[in-house]
């Protein structure tokens, strides 16, 4: 193994010849570019083929510090620290945050600083010249004479730092929505008051400023923070802390207060990544795929001599340790031996991310990238996560061999996290996430208010719904309201929890109507959709279950079907097929949106915010139009009501349906790709518009809407008061509830209004029409949905048992009577037909009377 | 200008050449030059066959850092890597500064200057290809034999060479004489034609060495696949090539020792010390950077999307030479028709409807998705196959004779329980692991439904079950990303041969009648075989398939007239005579009809006759109803 290849100094400027850069380089010109050539001169970026170049995590405090304080002339290594006696004490060894640096600090008072490995090696390159530093603070632009920056960037730590503690300081955000800001005034400066928050609670809660909030602030210190986040970032934590211990000179917190920004609007798709942003502040989103152990990183080693008990500390360098071979105090040779416990390490963990399927384009597989986390970091991500990460994106040379002297000409990339931000954490807040995940452009939005303006978007919408299924106008239409679903409404102020703002669509009818193809699409169409046939899936497969890890052989907890579509739609396929037990997971689902578990010593309850779209087949295979959708797809009513509205789709066999649906069959086959675009709206269009709906439109209901709602109620309970019958259930006003804020999203409209109700009354008409009609009277009955039975049906069953009773008692005294004589003669007595259903219906009801029993073919009189 | 046969046996000097000369000139974008420059070469009149296969030469008769080829198909697609574009070279004695190229290599030369400001970092991908999934015999064969390419002259062949291990023959320094004897090969065309036969000799033996390696997961689609396996580096445009592509790689082969170097070295003292190694299991590394002997690297410098695998179409190099080819062969189409299928009938026990079907079935493609809905496929599910003689193997056998390429799965209950059909993300080593339903397009998946006996499906066995219905129906695959499942859409013909009609969904269902007695069937088997040997009645066969699957078509408005006034009228007859669901497949049927035949638009007699065959096929249906015991 060779030794480092030259001494810090001199590694440290590869290039003496290049001064300084003045201020006068152009800081427009691409950073990267710039940087590129520096890389290995800065250090972090060092490709010696003898080391493997790990400086980059090597520790960053000692030495940051050096960014005000006048510079140590020993640089690297800091053999003797002021306070080492206090490093005797058995209290103090082992972890960082028990190391007491006391690098003097202007009002910083000894707070220990914590290492910011994430950020690497800093402390080689800031090469300020410190003599106009000393007062950085209040060195203000106009100090343009001594404008000198760290070497390779355009930044002046003073300037930058002034600007830094501005922003803390002024930056207020009336519109903030983030919910963690909960509880703060949004007109007084924003991170002020966190500060104040740090004081009271004397812990460290991060101070992470939004980067766009500094970019709206200031656009120049912005680009500075992207372009060169590691010189940038630690003079933001030295601005803060500054502040800090300004405003509260007597507090004492635990290490300083470490800034972390997030949200660079640099890139948002890992696909997007190239040797551009190396070195750059960015944010991707991903998921997290696996993580490693915790892996302690020694920064400093702690040696000792066995002879004289002399100590020593030498500092990792680019992974190594250069280990004394002679004790300075007395001169032995290789007496020096290494303390573990003394010396001081850092936590790491590798983390694993891999792009979103929403970001993939199609018949790829997804990119992975290396995200390393440090400190506090370590451990905040479990696989499966979906997380946005801020950091710094890093590109190190591969070591082929140390004996070879080529090298692999290929870079490892990886990035050093900075921030975190977990994407489904928000979910359970009952915030929608997809705020975050995502952005639209400002074109989008446009040619999506455009869209939205027009007076006909509701119908074309409907129409670029699965182009390729024909007409099925209002099953289409019910579907697209289901796709933006109502406004989330929160009572559990006085107790009655979540309202549903999910809208439940069942599709009924003849095989081979195409429903499968609408759930297809619909599935495909929506990001956090899922699809499951009723017959291959289990109870099981769609809540959760829990197995045994093979790995960690812990019990894990794995979510199905309903639960991974949390805000999205759960498609579900051959509904009838489904054993009851799965259906009876339902119900919960279908009302309340919750999931509850009991298994395995594992209790909970899990969001499960699903709109269900489900698909049943008749139970003869052929819809028989003479029974109730309850007597033809075999459903318990309990789950029929949930469904907010259920269409039939049956074949309407009419010849001028017939003409048109075989133009569209053949048109399919013989247009080509273009001419099926002109027609349609893209189906990407129609996912932006309904992600953007679903995010940033929020319908309240107006005062004439409801009014409106209320009289459709009425009406509704109205029609079936006239003959007894119950028509309308709260349940179904709630339905027309989610159905008109769905239909005002669809117009982008923050208001509900009358419009929105009629239309929401029109299809839940129809589709009342289609599924609750009752055969034998041909009116709408509700009553067949909730109970299962129309309220003719039963006025008529109790008719012919009457009928029957008669009819037995006017034959007088048989004890027994011959089965199908007793039905002959009940048909020549009614002048309606009796089936044979309705006969052993009657029969049964005076059986429950106690009157006759049947047994075989012969019915007995028990009187 | 560098000569022929420079460009195929030392291209990483033509492109050095070209990067030298544009120092002078920073402007001339000698990267896309140097591509075009090898497109042109290889547009010259056979010039690709002179480029030596990975697919049939051995590894180790190919010179490392030559031009070589290999059909392949994308099977897995790592991450993108950073490298050193353009780099900086000091020499120890003279301290003179040398800028150097990295576009093609694997690894630096020696003394590389990392502070030089003048690296340029570039980026590019990988992708893990292997050799087509099923591809015929017959195939590789063909391929192999139109190849000219010479690549170990058998006169120098020394027997010793073969034992000379890789890294003593990657040692620049002492190639020269080697690479005088590759050149004295290829100078004389005449010459190698007579020595044919030699390197067909040599090229077989060292088989064995393929299998020696098979330790290393190489991660096949399908069971017992054989051939080299390639890790693609892509310099442009990676973004246009899709998992599941058959490809044809042009590139530089790399086969640097200190590739596989890298993997050794493993000490554990530089593991404790250098976490960026420590990172990456061991599993990782055996995948993403497996020994250059057994996986070499193949750095693209041209590949042609394939889109098709038979060896006796022109390889669509120039387009008018393709039309001209198309033309000829349309003439003959339906004469070609007509033998195969008398062939087929024969084949089929006599049966001359499911003949017919059966090529409607075999040229089937989607060739388009409506949203969701792939149009064009034709999942024939053929019932009544007779169980004994192992029929439904023999059948196999003769598509196998007829298409490029397919694969056989018998639908066993073990083999459903214990397959793995679906690719699976395996994020320990992070590749996708393979699974029998990764398969380029147009690959032939027959189903042997009547190994199914009666038993219980296991969890794997109703997934993979599932699977194979979702293929069927939407022409998709859910390869499993543990967190998430991700759709790719395919483009595989599935034929199902069952007793009864088929647990799985099919597009038709056609039962076999056979004109054979069950207890001639051994006997009328074994001469059924015979006529398969006549081989140039055989190629017919294998061309007509594949070109009617590349044929244009469409319908003209006075044909979808009357298919319209067809369909209103049968369902004004009778409503549930026919469905949309019907027309559907009617509307398949004729189509493939029209191109079966050779004709490119669907005309009037062809829709009648597409009704005539379905009419005659469902009434077969409604014989056989009893037997049907599943839900339609």
């Amino acid at each position: 193994m060779s030794s480092p290849a030259s001494t810090p100094g001199g590694r440290k400027r590869g290039r003496n010849t290049n001064p300084p850069t003045p201020s006068s380089e152009d800081p427009t010109s691409p950073p990267s570019q710039r940087r590129r050539g520096q890389d290995s001169s800065t250090g972090d970026l060092m490709p010696m083929p003898t080391s493997p170049a790990t400086d980059i995590l090597s520790p960053a405090a000692p030495q940051d510090t050096s960014l005000l304080s006048s510079p140590r002339p020993s640089g690297m290594t800091c053999l003797m620290p002021p306070n080492e006696v206090d490093m005797s004490s058995p209290l103090m060894y082992g972890t960082p945050s028990s190391r007491i640096e006391g690098t003097p600090r202007s009002g910083v008072r000894g707070t220990p600083a914590r290492q910011r490995p994430d950020l690497g090696s800093v402390r080689k390159a800031p090469q300020v010249d410190l003599h106009s530093d000393a007062d950085g603070a209040v060195a203000s632009e106009s100090n343009a004479g001594q404008r000198l920056v760290i070497w390779g960037t355009d930044v002046n730590v003073g300037t930058c730092k002034e600007k830094f503690q501005r922003f803390l300081q002024r930056f207020v955000d009336p519109t903030s929505t983030e919910d963690e800001n909960a509880g703060l005034d949004l007109n007084e400066p924003l991170y002020m008051q966190k500060l104040e928050e740090v004081q009271f609670l004397l812990r460290n809660i991060n101070v992470s400023p939004l980067v766009p909030q500094i970019s709206s602030f200031d656009a120049e210190l912005y680009r500075q923070l992207t372009c060169y986040p590691q010189e940038v970032i630690p003079t933001f934590d030295m601005a803060v802390n500054e502040l800090f211990f300004e405003r509260f000179p007597d507090s004492f917190l635990e290490y300083q207060i470490q800034v972390r920004p997030y949200n660079a609007v640099k890139t948002k798709s890992m696909r997007s990544l190239n040797p551009e942003d190396i070195d750059q502040l960015i944010t991707i989103s991903g998921m997290v795929i696996r993580t490693s152990q915790l892996i302690p990183e020694m920064q400093e080693a702690f040696f000792q001599c066995q002879v004289c008990a002399y100590s020593t500390r030498v500092e990792v360098d680019r992974g190594r340790i250069a280990e004394p071979a002679v004790c300075r105090h007395c001169n032995t040779t290789h007496s020096l031996a290494l303390i573990h416990n003394r010396s001081v390490f850092s936590d790491k963990q590798m983390i694993k991310i891999q792009e979103s399927p929403e970001d993939m384009p199609a018949g790829q597989t997804p990119h992975t990238t290396i995200v390393y986390a440090h400190n506090d970091l370590v451990d905040k991500v479990q696989p499966g996560d979906r997380v946005n990460i801020t950091g710094i994106y890093r590109a190190v040379p591969m070591r082929v061999n140390p004996r070879q002297s080529n090298v692999k000409s290929v870079y490892k990339t990886h990035i050093d996290a900075i921030h975190f931000r977990k994407t489904d954490e928000k979910r359970l807040h009952g915030l929608d996430e997809e705020a975050e995940q995502k952005l639209f452009t400002e074109d989008r939005v446009q040619t999506l208010k455009e869209l939205a303006a027009k007076p006909d978007v509701y119908e074309r919408l409907s129409s670029a719904l699965a182009p390729s299924i024909y007409e099925h106008e209002d099953i289409k239409k019910g579907i697209l309201l289901q796709l933006f679903g109502g406004t989330r409404k929160d009572f559990s102020q006085t107790g009655r929890g979540n309202f549903r703002a999910e809208v439940n669509i069942l599709l009924c009818g003849d095989p081979g109507t195409s429903k499968s193809q609408l759930l297809q699409y619909v599935y495909n169409l929506v990001p956090r959709g899922q699809y499951t046939s009723g017959k291959g899936s289990s109870a099981v497969g769609l809540t959760a279950y829990v197995m045994k890890d093979p790995e960690t052989r812990q019990l894990v907890l794995q979510t199905g079907a309903l639960v991974l579509s949390d805000n999205g739609i759960c498609c579900i396929d051959e509904f009838d097929k489904m054993s009851d037990n799965t259906r009876s997971v339902l119900h919960e689902v279908m009302e309340q949106q919750t999931l509850s578990i009991a298994k395995a010593g594992i209790i909970c309850q899990l969001n499960a915010r699903t709109a269900v779209l489900a698909a049943a087949n008749p139970v003869e295979s052929q819809w028989n139009p003479k029974k109730t959708t309850i007597e033809n797809i075999q459903l318990p009513h309990t789950l029929l009501s949930r469904f907010d509205l259920i269409f039939l789709m049956l074949d309407p066999q009419d010849e001028a349906y017939d003409r048109r649906l075989a133009h569209h069959l053949v048109s399919l086959y013989y247009q080509t790709e273009e001419q099926m675009e002109e027609e349609f709206l893209d189906m990407a269009v129609l996912k932006d518009y309904i992600a953007y709906a679903r995010t940033y439109i929020n319908p309240r209901l107006s005062e004439e809407a409801s009014q409106a709602l209320i009289e459709a109620y009425v009406d509704m309970r109205k029609i079936g008061s006239g003959r007894g019958m119950v028509s309308a259930y709260p349940r179904q006003l709630e339905s027309l509830i989610r159905l008109a804020e769905a239909h005002a999203k669809v117009r982008f409209s923050e208001k509900v209004e009358t419009i929105d109700v009629e239309e929401a009354k029109r299809l839940h008409r129809e589709a009342l029409k289609q599924s609750a009609t009752d055969p034998r009277t041909g009116f709408v009955d509700i009553s067949i949905l909730t109970t299962g039975m129309s309220a003719t049906a039963r006025k008529r069953k109790e008719e012919v048992t009457q009928a029957l009773k008669k009819l037995i008692q006017a034959k007088g005294k048989t004890p027994a009577m011959k089965y199908q004589q007793l039905l002959d003669d009940l048909r020549g007595q009614s002048e309606t037909a009796i089936t044979k259903e309705l006969f052993d219906e009657a029969l049964r009801a005076l059986a429950d009377e106690d009157y006759l029993t049947v047994t075989g073919k012969t019915v007995r009189l028990l009187a | 200008m560098p000569s022929t046969h420079d460009w195929i046996n030392d291209p990483v000097g033509v492109v050095e050449g070209m990067f030298a000369a544009s120092q002078s000139n920073p402007s001339s974008g000698w990267e896309a030059r140097a591509v075009e420059f090898f497109k042109d070469r290889l547009k010259e009149k056979d010039a690709h066959t002179l480029v030596p296969s990975l697919n049939d030469i051995p590894m180790h008769y190919l010179k490392p850092n030559s031009l070589v080829k290999f059909r392949c198909f994308i099977q897995d697609m790592f991450d993108p890597e950073f490298y050193m574009g353009v780099y900086e070279t000091v020499d120890p004695a003279t301290q003179a500064k040398t800028l150097r190229c990295g576009k093609y290599k694997d690894v630096t030369e020696c003394g590389v200057d990392f502070n030089s400001k003048n690296t340029v970092t570039a980026e590019r991908q990988t992708f893990y290809c292997v050799p087509i999934p099923g591809e015929n015999p017959w195939v590789k064969e063909r391929y192999a034999n139109s190849s000219q390419a010479r690549v170990v002259p058998s006169t120098s062949y020394v027997p010793s060479r073969q034992k000379r291990s890789y890294e003593e023959d990657d040692d620049m320094d002492t190639q020269p004489q080697k690479q005088r004897e590759a050149h004295a090969g290829p100078q004389s065309p005449t010459e190698h034609h007579g020595n044919g036969d030699c390197k067909r000799q040599e090229t077989e033996a060292p088989s064995s060495q393929m299998t020696s390696a098979s330790h290393l997961d190489l991660n096949f689609p399908l069971p017992g696949e054989k051939g080299p396996s390639c890790l693609v580096k892509v310099y442009e445009d990676w973004d246009s090539f899709k998992l599941n592509d058959m490809l044809e790689v042009y590139g530089i082969l790399s086969v640097s020792p200190a590739l596989s170097a890298l993997a050794d070295e493993k000490d554990a003292s530089s593991n404790l010390l250098d976490p960026t190694e420590s990172m990456e299991t061991a599993e990782e590394q055996r995948v993403h950077c497996p020994p250059a002997s057994l996986v070499p690297r193949l750095h693209m410098l041209y590949a042609k999307q394939l889109q098709h695998n038979n060896p006796l179409l022109p390889s669509a190099a120039t387009s008018e030479d393709n039309s001209a080819f198309l033309a000829s062969t349309l003439s003959e189409m339906p004469s070609v028709r007509e033998e195969l299928l008398a062939y087929l009938t024969h084949v089929l026990l006599g049966d001359a409807l499911a003949a017919e079907y059966l090529i409607l079935h075999l040229i089937s493609n989607v060739y388009v998705r409506r949203d969701v809905l792939p149009l064009g496929k034709f999942t024939l599910n053929m019932s009544g196959c007779p169980t004994v003689a192992s029929y439904t193997e023999r059948l196999y056998q003769i598509i196998q004779q007829l298409v490029p390429s397919s694969h056989y799965l018998g639908m066993s209950l073990q083999n459903m329980n214990q397959i793995r059909l679906v690719p699976k993300k395996d994020y320990v080593a992070n590749r996708l692991v393979s699974g029998a339903l990764q398969l380029a397009k147009n690959t032939s998946l027959y189903l042997d439904e009547t190994q199914l006996e009666q038993g219980q499906l296991d969890t794997t066995g109703v997934r993979n079950v599932t699977a194979l219905g979702n293929l069927i129906s939407w022409q998709k695959v859910d390869y499993d990303f543990n967190y998430h499942q991700m759709e790719f859409p395919c483009n595989i013909n599935v034929l199902i041969a069952s007793e009864g009609r088929s647990l799985l969904p099919s597009d038709c269902q056609i039962h076999l009648q056979t004109q054979v007695a069950p207890s001639h069937l051994e006997e009328y088997l074994s001469t059924m075989h015979m006529l398969s040997q006549a081989s140039s009645q055989l190629n017919k066969f294998r061309i007509y398939l594949s070109v009617a699957r590349l044929l244009d078509y469409s319908i003209s408005d006075e044909v979808t007239k009357s298919v319209e006034d067809d369909f209103v009228d049968m369902r004004k007859d009778d409503p549930q005579s026919i469905s949309a669901e019907d027309l559907h497949r009617m509307l398949v049927v004729a189509r493939l009809l029209s191109l079966s035949q050779g004709q490119t638009s669907l005309s009037r007699d062809s829709w009648l006759r597409a009704k005539h065959i379905e009419a005659l096929r469902r009434s077969r249906m409604e014989q056989h109803k009893c037997v049907n015991g599943n839900e339609p």
